[in-house]
């Protein structure tokens, strides 16, 4: 068949609203620009583990440990599920790995924020997950099947960490004056970064046309971020935090909120790598990687030596 | 010492060793080598710190009964504010982290102790310990089984993993002695039927060693000297700092809700 008969195909497939599946026929463009999401997803799930890890040994209580501990666990788990989803495309892990620590691979930006107190661990469960959330549930439907399925089991774990990142400010707001400070401390300083993570305004996007039309997309980056701030916004005036944008006002005409300017001077820079943490991140998965060496060269060597006596 | 004391003293100790190694294993979480180990290992110190949770809330309430004075103690009054003199976990458990050789066998030779005692505590006349136990138990049987298969593939593995294992069984030999030393409150429950004889759990714990570094062809270490103290509240210089940051929010902000 030629290919633009396939092409066609495919497409009319997409259209139909059915799953492709790692056998079908896709366009290389579609592959690689898949290749590039889900890995990316990929690596800030692992990336993302280390802020909250940061924060695992100094956690108040031993139930907020515990919480803690499971969500960051999580994260990990989601991490496997999204390499699997890749590795569907004819790309392994090891590869995947090897790219995010040459620095080729990127990973979402707001892992380059540090974490300076225990509010920030609310407010990475409560923005950040709450914005990664807006863009997973539209991923459920996303067109390709492996990639839709793992979405759809680390939806069902995300809202639970987006809950308990609110619980942690909610109990910070009732609390003490410096408890309260804490609290909007940390919704200065997340906001806005949480709002980039949305991406560059769709005007700017250089994937999203192609991404909407393959399905792998379904709403644009700007729909997501004013879909995000209307459902946040009420949450912080809830637990008495102001958001830290004088323009943000109810807009009665087009029920919405309006609001200020994203800096993305800040993002493009954050993005080139000089963001507040880029290095440590870095610094710190490469460290991970090099001092497992030995540890998943004993595992390959065992099970080599293992397979070897019992077909001996 | 009376029982309730020594119920008190005991349900502490269960508590500060799977608390301290808790929250030493979930010093791996976001840096471990395969990222199926982080997730391992998270949920090994996730075991461990619900275990912590029970023993203290339990050490606690028994406390307000026979100290009637003193206000009832929470969990994390218990965890987060006494000091390293008052903690009464064993050495091996505070340890700092080390490579993962010595995480692994840290935690092989811990969790090879702590799978017999568990066992025999389902068998207790205390129905508290009774049922932590019965739960517990089924996570021991995993970490013992996950650190177990660790310590082949370093045993079986590389030249390299073999002789990172070996030094570290016998860097950390030396911490065994201490998991059997009974101490006062010990015997006293021994006696009691609340708690088993250290002496029986030793037995059980040097038949799963003999049998897992045979597999693993690793030689175990020599009885020497051995280190104790941690059971009264005499611990190695690693324990203070490893309280200092886990403490740390708990002591700037006394009293407050988190």
């Amino acid at each position: 068949m030629p290919e633009s008969q396939q092409a066609a195909q495919f497409q009319a497939k997409v259209d139909a609203e059915q799953k492709i599946e790692p056998r079908d026929w896709m366009p290389a463009e579609y592959r690689q620009n898949l290749v590039r999401q889900i890995s990316q997803h990929a690596h800030s799930e692992i990336v993302g583990m280390l802020p909250e890890g940061n924060w695992i040994g100094r956690a108040p209580s031993l139930r907020r440990k515990a919480i803690l501990l499971a969500k960051v666990q999580d994260e990990a788990g989601h991490g496997l599920y999204l390499y699997s989803a890749a590795e569907t495309l004819g790309v392994g892990r090891d590869e995947m790995v090897s790219q995010l620590l040459s620095g080729k691979a990127k990973y979402s930006s707001i892992f380059n924020y540090p974490t300076l107190t225990w509010a920030d661990i609310g407010a990475i469960g409560w923005l950040v997950d709450g914005a990664a959330i807006m863009n997973q549930v539209m991923l459920c439907r996303t067109s390709y099947g492996p990639y839709a399925r793992a979405m759809v089991r680390i939806c069902k774990e995300e809202s639970f960490h987006q809950r308990q990142g609110y619980d942690i400010l909610v109990t910070l707001s009732k609390g003490t004056p410096e408890q309260k400070a804490m609290a909007q401390d940390a919704l200065n300083r997340w906001w806005w970064p949480s709002l980039m993570m949305f991406g560059p305004s769709d005007k700017d996007s250089p994937h999203s046309a192609q991404s909407m039309k393959w399905k792998i997309k379904r709403q644009s980056n700007d729909e997501l971020r004013q879909t995000f701030i209307d459902r946040t916004v009420p949450q912080a005036e809830f637990i008495g935090l102001q958001v830290p944008d004088p323009k943000l006002k109810w807009n009665e005409t087009i029920q919405h909120y309006d609001w200020g300017e994203i800096d993305w001077e800040e993002f493009n820079q954050v993005i080139r790598g000089n963001g507040p943490c880029n290095a440590e991140r870095m610094a710190a998965r490469r460290k991970a990687h090099a001092d497992g060496a030995w540890v998943r060269e004993a595992a390959l060597a065992h099970a080599g030596k293992k397979a070897k006596r019992s077909a001996a | 010492m009376n029982q309730q004391e020594a119920l008190f003293r005991f349900a502490l100790r269960m508590g500060d060793n799977s608390v301290v190694l808790g929250h030493r294993t979930s010093e791996w979480c976001g840096h471990g080598p395969v990222l199926e180990e982080d997730i391992a290992l998270a949920n090994i110190a996730l075991d461990l710190i619900g275990q912590a949770r029970n023993y203290l809330t339990y050490a606690g309430e028994v406390e307000a009964k026979f100290r009637a004075s003193a206000p009832l103690r929470t969990e994390d009054d218990l965890a987060y504010l006494r000091g390293e003199r008052e903690y009464l976990n064993v050495h091996l458990v505070e340890l700092p982290k080390g490579d993962y050789a010595h995480t692994i066998v840290r935690s092989f030779l811990f969790d090879a102790f702590h799978l017999p005692l568990q066992q025999a505590l389902t068998t207790s006349k205390d129905d508290r310990l009774k049922g932590i136990a019965e739960k517990a138990v089924k996570e021991v049987a995993y970490h013992l089984r996950h650190s177990s298969e660790w310590l082949v593939r370093f045993g079986d593995g590389t030249q390299e993993s073999h002789q990172r294992a070996q030094n570290a069984l016998e860097d950390l030999w030396r911490y065994t002695g201490e998991l059997f030393a009974a101490d006062e409150a010990e015997e006293l429950l021994a006696k009691a039927g609340i708690a088993p004889k250290l002496a029986d759990v030793k037995q059980e714990w040097s038949a799963t060693v003999d049998r897992v570094l045979k597999e693993a062809t690793l030689k175990r270490p020599a009885d020497g000297w051995m280190a104790s103290g941690g059971k009264k509240g005499i611990h190695t210089e690693h324990l203070g700092p490893m309280l200092a940051e886990m403490q740390t929010l708990q002591r700037s902000y006394p009293g407050v809700e988190w």
